[in-house]
């Protein structure tokens, strides 16, 4: 078991320097992209989320389990799908692109009426 | 090959999709393809998933995710582009809850007081982080749809509270180490949550894109930890993928803004003693503001033009506009280019996608460090719904809350032009001096309206 645990801290450790490298060459012009596609990848949970309801033995883990398949999907579904539209805007050519999903719609409705 | 190899591989090829999708988003060109390939390897480790040995309850599973895609999916589609940072907070913040209730499940479906102490542990790190992001991004949430105030939250007492709060979480952690204790447990979860809560209500304004960008990367070690209970490697390298990414963009982002991230997060950034500064100020000064006629001669008559977008273009959905007069201008023989602070908008590069969705071409957005030299030798700053950033003080009184803070010189340009709604300060709280200049000129009214009719003044000059 401690064998075990070494190989996934080394996993941990390692994945961790990717992460970093990966990231320091990422342009300011693409940061929000990349904000919503890590939080996309996080979403990877619901692997996990399918793993607990997947075993579960009573009800109490049934319900927690379903909680978190629907909370994990909301993240990788809604994460992928917010990452993709931010993107869909750095399209260049000016005739074919589809019209973007935040310039029709009435102005100032709920989205942000602040200052 | 037995099929739990055949499932780890899948998990292996999911992983490296996952680096490809963050290293895909290192140009606006590979961006997209990138991300796909980051969804397709979501979608092979979650159909293989479905393949392991032993996998009950295969129905709730399906249900569970038909219920997330249908919220999911018009939620994201739907949602107008300005709302985009609390969108991206509450995914976040479920993906986090998720975490947490992966863990708190495997930890009541197992028998604790086998298991070795850092299994425990695990759990435990889990719960908290998972929780503390989910409530934190709710809270984030509230405050960018202005359900509460964005400024900070304060009350006496409050870094005790928070002390208190720390304390009690350790000590549980330490107690239900010893004794295994679901009740526990429990009391820890909640606890936690309102840990997130207590930890993000003082954080204010300006400083929410970092606070999310935070966020992201705690869901991202919580999502790791439930990896190393779950002995399963792809929730360890994808969730430290994010954890590590997400700490660096955060350090990145609060340097941008010349603060450290203790600063930012206990600070209380722009509290009672700004706000009642900014009063005196707004009482005490006039200001001058100008007809769109007016603005319009000026603009087309000058020879470099410097337009500076702020969060007010990004609600009025001004982007299109904004091009249409940049465009008009130009024609002019007027040059014109874009300012872009690193914080403008509520996330970093807010307006770099929207001013992208115009078809704005890159090279006329520029970076705060490239256009600032620029700024000086500018006929006209043309600040569209900013402030903050623009805020001399952050330069020059020591006492104000955003000092320290890189602002885009606009005041050094020979004229200021504000756009804007009313006087009311920007997100941060506080009042700009620059609004009280003699060679600044207002012009109020929705971004949308007043570049209108800027683009009809300068067509008509």
């Amino acid at each position: 078991m401690t064998g075990g645990i070494l190989e996934y801290v080394t996993v941990f450790v390692l994945a961790g320097f990717v992460g970093v490298e990966v990231i320091s060459q990422v342009p300011s012009l693409l940061h929000t992209p990349l904000m919503s596609g890590s939080n996309a990848i996080h979403g990877v949970i619901i692997v996990g989320a399918m793993i607990v309801l997947g075993g579960a033995h009573t009800g109490a883990e049934e319900v927690l389990g379903f909680l978190a398949v629907i909370l994990a999907t909301l993240n990788v579904v809604g994460g992928f799908v917010v990452t993709d539209r931010m993107l869909e805007m750095f399209k260049s050519k000016p005739g074919d692109r589809p019209k973007g999903p935040g310039s029709p719609g009435g102005p100032g409705s709920s989205g942000g009426a602040g200052s | 090959m037995s099929r739990g190899t055949v499932i780890d591989l899948c998990y292996l090829i999911a992983a490296i999709t996952f680096i490809l999708a963050l290293k895909g988003l290192s140009s606006p060109k590979h961006a997209r393809r990138g991300t796909l390939v980051g969804a397709a390897g979501m979608a092979l480790a979650i159909g293989a998933t479905f393949f392991r040995p032993g996998l009950s309850h295969i129905w709730l599973i399906v249900i569970a995710m038909v219920i997330g895609v249908v919220i999911a999916v018009p939620v994201a589609r739907l949602v107008k582009m300005t709302a985009m940072p609390q969108l991206v907070a509450i995914f976040n913040g479920v993906g986090g809850g998720a975490a947490a209730l992966v863990s708190i499940t495997e930890f009541i479906g197992t028998d604790t007081k086998q298991v070795a102490t850092y299994k425990v542990l695990e759990v435990l790190l889990g719960v908290l982080i998972g929780s503390v992001s989910f409530a934190g991004s709710a809270i984030a949430f509230i405050k960018l749809q202005e359900l509460i105030t964005g400024r900070p939250i304060t009350y006496p007492g409050q870094q005790v509270i928070n002390g208190i709060v720390g304390v009690i979480i350790v000590a549980l952690v330490f107690a239900i180490l010893v004794t295994s204790s679901t009740a526990l447990l429990w009391v820890l979860l909640g606890f936690s949550l309102v840990l997130g809560v207590i930890f993000v209500l003082p954080i204010g304004g300006a400083d929410v894109p970092v606070l999310i960008s935070l966020l992201n990367s705690f869901t991202g070690v919580a999502v790791a930890a439930s990896g190393f209970t779950l002995n399963n490697n792809l929730l360890i390298v994808a969730g430290t993928l994010v954890g590590a990414s997400g700490m660096l963009l955060t350090r990145m982002m609060s340097s941008a803004m010349g603060r450290s991230l203790p600063n930012i997060l206990f600070s209380a950034f722009g509290s009672v003693v700004t706000a009642s500064g900014a009063t005196e100020d707004a009482t005490g000064r006039s200001v001058r503001s100008g007809t769109a006629d007016d603005i319009g001669v000026l603009l087309a008559y000058s020879r470099k033009v410097v337009i500076i977008p702020g969060y007010g273009l990004a609600v009025a959905q001004a982007q299109h506009v904004a091009k249409e007069l940049a465009d008009t201008l130009t024609a002019k023989g007027v040059e014109v280019f874009y300012a872009i602070h690193p914080v403008a908008g509520r996330m970093p590069g807010h307006m770099n996608v929207l001013l992208a969705e115009a078809n704005v071409p890159y090279e006329q957005l520029k970076e705060m460090d490239e256009a600032n030299p620029e700024l000086a030798t500018a006929d006209v700053a043309l600040v569209v719904g900013a402030n903050d950033t623009v805020n001399p003080a952050a330069r020059n009184s020591p006492g104000s809350p955003i000092y320290g803070m890189p602002i885009i010189n606009a005041d050094q340009a020979t004229n200021v032009v504000f756009l804007k709604r009313s006087m009311r300060p920007g997100f941060a709280g506080i009042d700009n001096e620059l609004l009280y200049d003699p060679k600044t000129t207002l012009l109020f009214g929705d971004a949308k309206d007043t570049l209108t009719k800027l683009v009809a003044a300068v067509n008509a000059a």
